[in-house]
């Protein structure tokens, strides 16, 4: 059954009592949970709501940018373009973060000051999450230390696969307590480790309860990476916890969505799944880099009624 | 920010049919108009808009029907070898799918049901039918009945307008995979995609009189089943057609299948997957706006979750979207015609009178056309008619029960028996229930899916025989 508030109360007060609280979520039938994502993947959104649709997706992207050669230029030419996505049309809206390394975060927040783009950095020795309690904390404290609005972290997947909830649970509270009040805590559960639709229910409930403010599919490191089933799932554990605790969570799918068709899947997943509440950056993100100039394509497409060839938008 | 996202309209173009003004009876390879020249006109149920007249047939045009399926069975169809028998059901197979969004599209139009279903479900589907029974042609001495079966010669089918195309596969394909040529009646109300269908038999070369459609009422059906030179009766309808037909062919040697009527219960217990029941429940009653025999009209529901359950699956009732058939994000169309909304109204009154908890989302339905908003009854008991007779509508009963032995007891107690559901992350359990409940299909943990594959068929009032698989061959041969 479905937890209430008073069953969540002491669901976190030992290992055995996690255990048993996420043990006993209602199961997810993957047959079941794959045909209702191709289900939504059916909805033909055209014109006007092809429109909001774009926009809003455009609005919700998180661009990304986590690579080993990433450079203070790299990660300048990206936060332009973040704030301005299509320097050749000033209507286009823009994004809602750029997501770098914490030692780029200065970097990032320099090149976007006065501007609305969020600074995301991902920390916890992201993206495998392999490394002492000690030095995932002090990644997190350079990373809010830089200015990060928001730090994505990674969980450790090996304490969950083998069953230490509580040590899982007990690291999402300290990387919180590290965040303070200032950066908002995103928990990347690398989905495509996790595997069952089960334990991405659970680890979603576990992530909720420690204080997550968004739960987040994948680092883009491991494939695959965010999956219309897996984020339905996660959408309905938001759903549930709202339902049970009054507290909204946001919900980022991260990794291998590159067009806008699969991005609008997405949000008609969010609508009618969630509900339109979570249409709004604030609860809904793309962690992204290469579906941004798609969403900007079939942006210019919807206006113009004619599509542009790709040097016709930049590349960063 | 207004976080409003409306789905603009997305209708699929109507201009891929094209419906001609009024359609004769198909027989021996020809379109030709009724002896005596009676007709009727099928509308649009979406809109009431009338879209063709269509022949009526009387006892000499199913006659003369009957007179070129036997002619075409016995110099051409029951001669012909199996494999090249097979090459025909390809063909018209492939000819389906090449078709496949006419098809799907005519079928929206006529019956009302939504695009997304027509050609997500009953057109494939009917094709993947005949590809199934086209594999079987050849191989007919193997699949275990005897050696050397045989065609029973002319087969006079019936079928009903919930599935038109579908139905017609159905009962079409393996009559002739197995050397049977046949007179089908489609439903007065929808038959337009037979009609089409004749044209791509034509499109197939497909021998004279090997296929013959005959359009009318109840008396064109009786005038088939009670013809003298009908070898074999099959039906797919209601309960009480179907016991008249039984009658009207007793003591002849016509063999009969029948499939018949259902109030299936849909049995969810506390430790199901509760989101994928939830969306069980609603593919179970409101596919096609619940006009399937095999839908899951009787939610039976552990009473430990039973309000957790409801509360779900209002919040999902509510995102269903119900309107205009062509629309491809249309999840409800229109009920099939004024008649049936008169008996889906009825019965939901009566069961608001008998007391039970009527309940529907808030929808705005249209204007013009036939439409009844997706419904569900709570605190319903085995004692309310809406728990007993089949409603065939977009109307839901939720009964609760409190351990398995009930659940099945319940569930079994009904005259019907075509299908039940399960709900259950525990693989024991699902098979305790199956191996007990009397209904002739059994989902767990899914409902309302098909397989050419898969034979399909009722206990006690839902009909005899099965359709469908291996054992959907048995019916068409001797």
């Amino acid at each position: 059954m479905t937890p209430t508030a008073s069953s969540l109360a002491d669901a976190t007060s030992s290992d055995a009592a996690l255990r048993r609280f996420l043990h006993g979520l209602p199961g997810v039938d993957q047959v079941g949970a794959e045909q209702r994502a191709a289900a939504l993947a059916t909805r033909s959104i055209k014109t006007t709501a092809k429109e909001f649709a774009i926009d809003l997706a455009i609005r919700m992207v998180d661009l990304t940018t986590l690579e080993g050669q990433d450079t203070p230029g790299k990660v300048r030419a990206l936060s332009a373009k973040a704030m301005r996505p299509d320097p050749a049309d000033p209507s286009c809206p823009a994004v809602a973060a750029v997501c770098v390394y914490p030692d780029l975060v200065a970097v990032a927040k320099e090149t976007l000051a006065g501007s609305e783009v969020k600074v995301a950095s991902v920390a916890t020795a992201f993206p495998s999450g392999r490394s002492a309690m000690a030095v995932k904390l002090a990644d997190v404290r350079s990373a809010v230390d830089a200015g990060a609005d928001e730090v994505d972290m990674v969980i450790d997947r090996g304490a969950f696969l083998s069953g230490r909830y509580l040590e899982v649970f007990e690291e999402i509270v300290a990387v919180k307590a590290e965040c303070g009040e200032g950066a908002h805590l995103k928990v990347i559960f690398e989905t495509g480790e996790l595997q069952t639709f089960d334990n991405i229910r659970r680890v979603s409930w576990l992530a909720m309860l420690a204080g997550a403010d968004f739960i987040k599919t994948s680092t883009g490191k491991v494939v695959p990476a965010a999956t219309m089933p897996g984020t339905l799932v996660m959408l309905e554990a938001v759903r549930d916890f709202r339902e049970a605790t009054g507290q909204m969570v946001g919900v980022k799918p991260a990794g291998g969505i590159r067009a806008s068709k699969e991005a609008i899947r997405y949000l008609v997943m969010v609508n009618e799944v969630a509900g339109p509440d979570w249409l709004d950056p604030d609860w809904f993100r793309f962690g992204a880099s290469s579906l941004l100039n798609d969403l900007l394509m079939q942006r210019t497409k919807t206006r113009t009624g004619r599509y542009s060839g790709p040097d016709y938008f930049t590349l960063d | 920010m207004d976080n409003v996202f409306d789905y603009a309209p997305a209708p699929e173009s109507r201009a891929i049919v094209d419906i001609k003004s009024s359609y004769g009876l198909f027989v021996d390879g020809e379109f030709r108009d009724s002896a005596a020249g009676h007709g009727f006109k099928t509308v649009n149920p979406a809109t009431e808009e009338v879209l063709a007249d269509v022949a009526e047939a009387d006892e000499a045009d199913v006659d003369a029907a009957v007179k070129a399926a036997r002619r075409a069975w016995t110099r051409v169809w029951s001669r012909m070898p199996g494999a090249e028998r097979g090459k025909y059901l390809f063909r018209i197979a492939r000819i389906m799918q090449e078709r496949s969004r006419e098809l799907a599209v005519l079928e929206s139009i006529d019956n009302g049901k939504p695009i997304r279903e027509s050609r997500d479900v009953d057109v494939p589907t009917a094709a993947a039918h005949f590809f199934y029974y086209a594999g079987w042609a050849d191989k007919l001495g193997y699949a275990g009945f005897g050696p050397d079966p045989q065609p029973l010669g002319v087969a006079g089918q019936v079928i009903p307008w919930n599935f038109p195309l579908l139905m017609l596969a159905w009962k079409i394909a393996p009559a002739l995979a197995c050397g049977n040529t046949v007179v089908l009646k489609p439903a007065e109300t929808t038959p337009l995609t037979a009609l089409l269908f004749a044209e791509i038999c034509q499109q197939a070369d497909l021998p004279p009189g090997v296929v013959n459609i005959v359009t009318g009422a109840g008396e064109t059906g009786r005038a088939l089943v009670s013809h003298p030179d009908v070898d074999k009766v099959a039906f797919t309808g209601s309960t009480d057609v179907g016991r008249a037909i039984a009658k009207a062919v007793a003591g002849t040697d016509k063999k009969v299948t029948l499939e018949l009527g259902g109030k299936a219960a849909n049995i969810v217990f506390d430790d199901a997957p509760v989101d994928q029941a939830v969306e069980g429940i609603v593919n179970g009653i409101f596919f096609n706006q619940g006009h399937v025999c095999c839908a899951g009209s009787r939610l039976l529901v552990q009473e430990s979750v039973a309000e957790e359950v409801l509360e779900r699956l209002k919040r999902r009732m509510g995102t269903l979207r119900i309107g205009d058939p062509l629309d491809k994000n249309t999840d409800i169309g229109a009920i099939n015609s004024a008649e049936q909304l008169a008996k889906i109204r009825e019965l939901s009154d009566i069961g608001e009178a008998e007391g039970a908890g009527r309940w529907s989302p808030a929808c705005d339905l249209p204007d013009h056309g036939y439409w009844f908003p997706p419904t569900v009854f709570t605190g319903v008991s085995q004692a309310h008619r809406i728990a007993r007779e089949e409603i065939f509508g977009p109307v839901l009963s939720v009964i609760t029960f409190r351990t398995p032995a009930e659940a099945v007891e319940k569930a079994n107690n009904t005259p019907y028996g075509l299908s039940a559901g399960i709900w259950t992350d525990k693989g024991s359990r699902i098979l305790w229930t199956a191996s007990r409940l009397r209904a002739g299909v059994v989902w767990s943990n899914t409902f309302n899916r098909f397989d050419p594959a898969s034979p399909f068929g009722g206990y006690k009032e839902s009909g005899y025989g099965r359709e469908g698989g291996r054992h959907g061959l048995e019916a068409y041969l001797r």
